[in-house]
Order: C-alpha cells, then sequence, then structure tokens
C-alpha cells in the first residue's frame, strides 16, 4: 500500500486559511489503512480545525466527505457535487489521488493534507516500513524476497558494507540492515550462491530516474 | 567590488565581452585541450568548458578548466547539478577556486536520456537556482550550506543559462529574474538564430530593468551545414532555427554552406552588438573552434 502521514495542523491552517469553504476529502484505500486519510481520520480533523479556527474567531465552513479511492475517476464522481459546493478541497489522498483530484477538477483548488511516505507494509500494530521503491525492475528473486535497492541506506547491490553491526544499519539503530536480512533469508532458503553472484550496475532508466512514468496497456484502450 | 574575473573586469568596464567555448574530449588525451587552447586563445576573453555535455562522459570540467588555467586562458568552468549532490558541489567549488577557477557557469544539465549512458541515476539534489544561491553564498557569506565558515570561501564570478526560445515564453523573463534574484552575475543565452524572439525577450527584460542588475552575453553558435540548421531545429531540446535560416542555408552549395553559416553568424553578432542590454556575445563553435579566430576578426571583436 501507500503509506502517508498527517501534516502537522498548523500546516493545515496555513493552506485553508485563505478560503471560506472546504471540503476534507477522505480516502478509502491506502491512506485509511495508515490512519492518516479515512473517514475517521477526516472527522477527527474537522473537529480540530473548526475549534482552531474558532478559537482564532474565524468563520469557516468545513464539509466532511470520503470516497473509496480518489485515484479513480469512478469513485471521483461521487465527490462532485460536494466539491462544486466549496472554495477548496483538503485531500487526505496520497499525491497521486491530490493531483488526480486537480485532473478531475481542473477549475477547484486541491491541497494535500498529508505527507504522502512510501509503498511499503504494516509490519505490526501502528507500524508500517519501506518495502519498494517502485524502481521499474524488480529484482527480488535474487535477493531472497528482500529488496536492498529500497531497504539499504546505500542502495548497495553487491553484498553489506561495512558500517553493519548485530543485523542493524549504520545510520540509526533502529534501521535493519537490509542484507543482514537477505543473507539470513538466502541462508534459510539454501540460496547462498546467489551472494557470490556480481551483479552489474542497475539500470535506472525505468526508474523515476529515467522521466516519469507511462503505463500503457494496448490490449486494454478501447 | 574589485573584479573577480578577468571576464568581469571587462564587462564591468563597459566593454563587448566575448567567449568561447571548449568541449573536453571523451578520453585524458589532454593534447585535444592544448589544441583548443591554441585555436581560442587571444581571441576571446575567457572560455566555457562542458560538465559532460549532453550526459556523455568526458574529461572532467574541472580538470579540464584547471589546463586552460595553465595555458594562461581563463575559463567558466560549466558545473550541472544532474551529477553531483550538494555535497559534491560545494566541494568540487571550492576545489575548482584553489585550482584558479575564477569563473563558474550553474545548469542543470541535460537529461541522461539524452546521452550514452542512460541507465544512469540522476541526481538534482538541488535545482541551478539554488546551485546559484550555493555558489553565491559561499563567495558573500563564507559560509557552505550548513553554516560552516569556510577556510578561504571561494569567490567565483557566477554565470547561469538563459533560454529565451523555450516555452512557455511568458515565463522566461521571471526566471532570468529568479536567477538575478539568486545571486547570477552574468547569462549567457542559448544560441540565437530567432533574432525577433530574442529582440522580445531583450525588451521585456530591459523593461523589467534586468539588465541593469546582471550582464547578458547573447549565444551564437555558426551553422556548418544545411543539415545542422536542421538537426538543431528537431533534435535539440529548446533551439529555434527558424525557416528562413535554414532555406538560406540550403539555397546555397554544399561546400559554401560553412561560409554561409559564418556569415548569418556574423550578422547575428552585429545585431546583437548594437542591442541595448546586450553586454557581449557567447560563441559556440561546437567541434568547430577554428572558426572562432575568423568570426572575432570579422566581427571586429578583437
Amino acid at each position: 500500500m501507500i503509506t502517508g502521514s498527517q501534516k502537522p495542523i498548523n500546516e493545515i491552517i496555513e493552506l485553508i486559511e485563505p478560503y471560506k469553504k472546504v471540503l476534507i476529502l477522505g480516502c478509502g484505500t491506502c491512506v485509511k489503512t495508515c490512519f492518516a486519510g479515512g473517514e475517521d481520520e477526516v472527522a477527527v480533523l474537522a473537529s480540530a480545525l473548526r475549534l482552531s479556527f474558532s478559537k482564532m474567531a474565524r468563520s469557516i465552513r468545513i464539509e466532511e466527505q470520503t470516497i473509496e479511492r480518489q485515484c479513480e475517476n469512478e469513485f471521483i464522481q461521487e465527490s462532485a457535487s460536494g466539491i462544486v459546493r466549496n472554495d477548496a478541497i483538503l485531500s487526505l489522498a496520497c499525491g497521486a489521488g491530490v493531483q488526480a483530484m486537480a485532473k478531475r477538477f481542473e477549475k477547484e483548488v486541491v491541497l494535500p493534507g498529508i505527507n504522502t511516505t512510501f509503498i511499503g507494509i504494516q509490519e505490526g500494530p501502528g507500524v508500517f516500513t519501506e518495502e519498494c521503491s517502485g524502481c521499474g525492475n524488480c529484482e527480488l528473486g535474487t535477493f531472497g524476497g528482500v529488496c536492498p535497492v529500497t531497504r539499504c541506506s546505500k542502495k548497495l547491490l553487491n553484498g553489506p558494507c561495512g558500517g553493519s553491526q548485530n543485523g542493524l544499519c549504520e545510520i540509526d539503530p533502529n534501521t535493519e540492515c537490509a542484507w543482514h536480512k537477505i543473507i539470513e533469508r538466502l541462508s534459510t532458503l539454501g540460496q547462498m550462491d546467489n551472494l557470490k553472484t556480481y551483479i552489474p550496475p542497475k539500470n535506472w532508466n525505468t526508474s523515476l530516474s529515467g522521466g516519469p512514468r507511462k503505463l500503457i496497456r494496448e490490449d486494454h484502450i478501447i | 567590488m574589485k573584479a573577480l574575473s578577468h571576464l568581469h573586469e571587462k564587462l564591468a568596464q563597459g566593454k563587448f565581452a566575448v567567449t568561447g567555448e571548449c568541449g573536453p574530449p571523451r578520453g585524458a588525451n589532454k593534447k585535444v585541450i592544448d589544441n583548443k587552447i591554441k585555436l581560442l586563445n587571444g581571441y576571446v576573453d575567457a572560455v566555457n568548458v562542458t560538465d559532460n555535455q549532453t550526459a556523455i562522459v568526458r574529461m572532467s570540467s574541472i580538470a579540464a578548466s584547471a589546463h586552460l588555467v595553465a595555458a594562461g586562458l581563463e575559463p567558466v568552468m560549466q558545473m550541472v547539478v544532474r551529477d553531483r549532490n550538494r555535497i559534491a558541489i560545494q566541494s568540487d567549488i571550492m576545489g575548482a577556486y584553489s585550482l584558479g577557477i575564477r569563473n563558474i557557469l550553474c545548469l542543470s544539465g541535460d537529461h541522461q536520456n539524452f546521452g550514452s549512458q542512460p541507465d544512469a541515476m540522476n541526481v538534482f539534489d538541488i535545482d541551478s537556482v539554488n546551485l546559484i544561491r550555493t555558489v553565491k553564498d559561499m563567495r558573500d557569506t563564507g559560509k557552505d550550506m550548513s553554516g560552516f565558515d569556510l577556510d578561504g570561501p571561494p569567490q567565483m564570478f557566477i554565470g547561469a543559462a538563459a533560454n529565451p526560445f523555450a516555452d512557455p515564453f511568458e515565463y522566461r523573463v521571471i526566471r532570468l529574474a529568479k536567477k538575478i534574484d539568486a545571486g547570477v552575475d552574468f547569462i549567457q543565452t542559448q544560441c540565437i538564430y530567432n533574432l525577433a524572439r530574442f529582440k522580445e525577450w531583450i525588451r521585456q527584460a530591459n523593461e523589467e530593468g534586468l539588465t541593469q542588475k546582471v550582464y547578458i552575453l547573447g549565444g551564437v553558435t555558426p551553422l556548418r551545414s544545411a543539415g545542422m540548421a536542421k538537426y538543431m531545429d528537431k533534435k535539440v531540446a529548446g533551439m529555434d532555427v527558424p525557416e528562413d535560416i535554414i532555406k538560406r542555408m540550403d539555397g546555397v552549395d554544399k561546400n559554401k554552406q560553412a561560409d554561409e553559416g559564418i556569415k548569418i553568424c556574423l550578422e547575428t553578432i552585429q545585431e546583437l552588438k548594437e542591442l541595448n542590454g546586450v553586454h557581449g556575445v557567447h560563441i559556440m563553435a561546437i567541434e568547430w573552434e577554428d572558426a572562432v579566430a575568423e568570426i572575432v576578426e570579422k566581427a571586429g571583436l578583437k
């Protein structure tokens, strides 16, 4: 899933301050799962904002709505009537959702209410970890299902650096060494030979480095 | 302010400055640089040394610039933000200054997709506007980006590029103003073939008072053939070669096309000399450095 976390309330206040009527629009899929932009978060944020603005003796009308996914036109349509009633939309979707809304409603102000963080998983209650950078050229098969491109702080492809100790990365004692994990996994799988394989310089052209990407499925174009 | 470089001094004196260009070799052969130095020395005030232009790996602009310094020809070291993060940028600027390099041209750099190694990861940690600001802050406050007091701040004369021919046109002058605010001292423009559009850009820049704040060197590249004119128009990003220029090149015999290209270049330089707000010319004779002497002499710039 795509994870995100809500922006600090002061930053949100600053963003919506110029507007009198604001729709807080939640997104019911990824960012709901990571407790940043679902229905519950929309309700809590709306209350907090109403309170803040009333303390500042400022009148603002805040409307709440959550749709299933802001990144899909089919669901976006459900928010149309709410959007035209308001001066601005505070989207609690990821960056893709915010931009999808801005594309769909080209004359409306769409503001981001969360910071999109990464593609990751929920590792445990309330803990999310980054697992994939969307490099466009997956080599997880070689690395026992642990991605060094994303999880090694130096993106090393040919083994751990000298800074790893006790399974931890040198940058931070809370960061696991991806290579430690790779070695553990390959050992479990009996694929330690993979460690001897020389990995050539990665082709980054398939990643964002090669320019903004587009996925085209000719067989689905009508 | 004391002149930071010979180029700075010339511009500050109100004289029409001339800069040339030297592309380093795809290898470690210093003789290529020596040869280009011979062709340019004595004809130009300073020479831009390109930094892996079109994202093709070449001898570094710092090293090639240092060779120019040693030969008594003043370099304008080009630096792109495509290949270096802010740590390398600041370090390279200090190193370059210590080697006697006094002018820097701050650029974004062509995307590596255009080059010979599109698999490369690009950096773009900071953009060209922030590169200008970084060099300026190092010079004027004596601090690096972390606020650390440098032991010997580099005192660079800071340049940047401007492309009056890129879209959207209305934004071009805003971008120029942004670079000026960031602290740029001089501007070298993209090659001028569409004089009408260039004049409109300069008119706007004059109107905004920008040409009072920065020295502007108009870029020219002599066309060697009609084929080159078409290639530049179609294939080179941000280049505008109007139809009449292409027709004019096409209209002469193949073996006379280079002469025609130089003629067009000389006419452009004459127009630039007359233009209010233009302080010099930047001659980019791409892999045709032996044309520079002729152009400079015939244009009366020597």
